[in-house]
């Protein structure tokens, strides 16, 4: 992560490398703990249980600072994040793959969206776009 | 509800738009180095401008900042959270009680929009105000019928400065009968409630005719042709007649597993759970005569094309069902 891409070298289309994450308890639970999030079903089983879901589930925040490291990682140092719209959609839970996959969806002279979906074996868990303000 | 039950409701209903849903919440920590190495732990982060006081000054910048989507990291109620409240505490609890007190029991977060303004420096202070922004009218939903809330949250610093913004809007919704006795809600006592089985691909249907083909697949790892013993005509898919001689009999052999794309469709939408998308559908022709569809793997969509040599490779899915699929020939 060291040299951070201009927007005229990006095009409208172009693909991030895909990452796969392994979705353990370790990390639903630490990612929850780490955004201050104690609500108990994003690191109780027992309590996710009792709701009616198969196992505790991943927070908003988690998925975000996973999809804002993704996204980082690839735009390199440099890139700021102005702006992030997310859709959300099933559950991430442990023992899940999820599947970050992630492109080019608008450009300007200065900034870029990036559009990042992540899949898991419940179907779409987020759709996020993030703006990033990028060196011209 | 009859009709003045429901002018009522609906009445009370608008009244809680443009509330604050309490007084400003100011985070009980600054913004500080190890709440973020925490984050970073948690997220796999690396990047040395949260990280590396140092390395940070080597870059835009300048020096340690949080990483932006901490932002309501920073005012989160934290450890009182976990023990859930009997009474609603602020007025977005209040509108949340309203709608279930009202059969609107189900909640789903729908979507948020953040926006930093810039990233935080140590030593920042965070307060954010949230205000019901929005109730939607009655709509049906694919969960229930039931009301999108947007509330808005505005952050700034210690001293007043804007640093971000956020909209978050979820749906409150009427669980329909049937979805709450299967375990589609939450059970009152939290025992009674089933626990839903993760999807898996939709499996094609199995009968005297075809039963026999998946099982060859996932007992000898093999795709099987039928043969008619009559004649030899080979035939796919199963079926019980020879369209050639008309007999009955036949037995099978296993494909060479080489054939080439007759054709293929990129299936983008919709997306159901237990696939993985986009799914490049193919029709095959194989190398034996005979054309069957499939889908091909371990190929972009882009670089796909009629005529191109493919190899079998029997998918085993998470929950052991094996089917044949195809990638390009090595």
């Amino acid at each position: 992560m060291t040299k951070t891409f201009k927007a005229s070298e990006l095009t409208i289309g172009q693909e991030l490398p895909p990452l796969d994450l392994k979705i353990t308890a370790t990390l639903v639970a630490g990612g929850a703990l780490a955004s201050r999030d104690y609500t108990p079903v994003h690191h109780d089983r027992d309590a996710a249980v009792a709701q009616g879901l198969p196992d505790m589930f991943m927070n908003i925040l988690t998925t975000q600072g996973l999809c804002s490291r993704y996204v980082t990682d690839w735009a390199g140092v440099d890139a700021v994040v102005t702006r992030v719209r997310t859709k959300l959609g099933g559950p991430n839970m442990p023992g899940d793959l999820l599947k970050l996959r992630g492109k080019v969806v608008a450009k300007s002279e200065k900034s870029v969206d990036v559009e990042v979906a992540g899949n898991n074996a419940w179907g779409n868990h987020v759709t996020a776009t993030f703006t990033l303000a990028l060196p011209a | 509800m009859n009709e003045n039950d429901k002018k009522a409701f609906e009445t009370q209903l608008r009244t809680f738009v443009g509330r604050p849903i309490g007084p400003p919440m100011t985070g009980r920590d600054p913004v500080n180095e190890p709440m973020i190495r925490q984050w970073c732990d948690a997220m796999g982060e690396t990047h040395p401008a949260y990280l590396d006081a140092k390395a940070a000054k080597g870059t835009i910048h300048g020096e340690i900042k949080a990483p932006p989507t901490m932002l309501q990291a920073w005012v989160m109620e934290g450890w009182e959270m976990h023990e859930g409240y009997d009474e609603p505490k602020n007025e977005q609890h209040r509108l949340h009680k309203f709608l279930a007190d009202h059969g609107y029991t189900g909640v789903l977060g729908t979507n948020t929009e953040e926006n930093y303004t810039r990233y935080l420096r140590l030593g920042e202070q965070v307060t954010a105000e949230t205000v019901i922004a929005e109730i939607s009218d009655e709509k049906a939903t694919g969960r229930g019928i039931g009301y999108f809330i947007t509330t808005r949250t505005s952050f700034v610093n210690e001293k007043g400065e804007d640093i971000g913004s956020m909209s978050f809007r979820v749906l409150r919704y009427k669980p329909p009968a049937e979805a709450a006795s299967a375990g589609g809600g939450a059970g009152k006592d939290g025992k009674s409630a089933a626990v839903a089985a993760k999807p898996t691909r939709i499996k094609p249907p199995m009968g005297q005719d075809n039963a026999w083909w998946w099982e060859k697949v996932a007992k000898e790892n093999v795709l099987p042709i039928q043969r008619c013993t009559g004649c030899g005509k080979l035939r796919h898919p199963p079926r019980p007649m020879c369209d050639a001689c008309g007999s009955q009999k036949w037995d099978s052999i296993a494909a060479s597993g080489r054939g080439t794309i007759h054709t293929f469709t990129v299936i983008h939408y919709p997306q159901f759970p237990g696939y993985d998308y986009p799914i490049v559908s193919i029709i095959v022709d194989l190398e034996e005569g005979e054309r069957m569809a499939s889908t091909l793997v371990e190929c972009k969509p882009e670089q796909v094309a009629i005529g191109m040599p493919v190899e079998l490779l029997i998918h085993t899915d998470e929950d052991g069902f094996k089917i044949p699929f195809f990638r390009p020939a090595k």
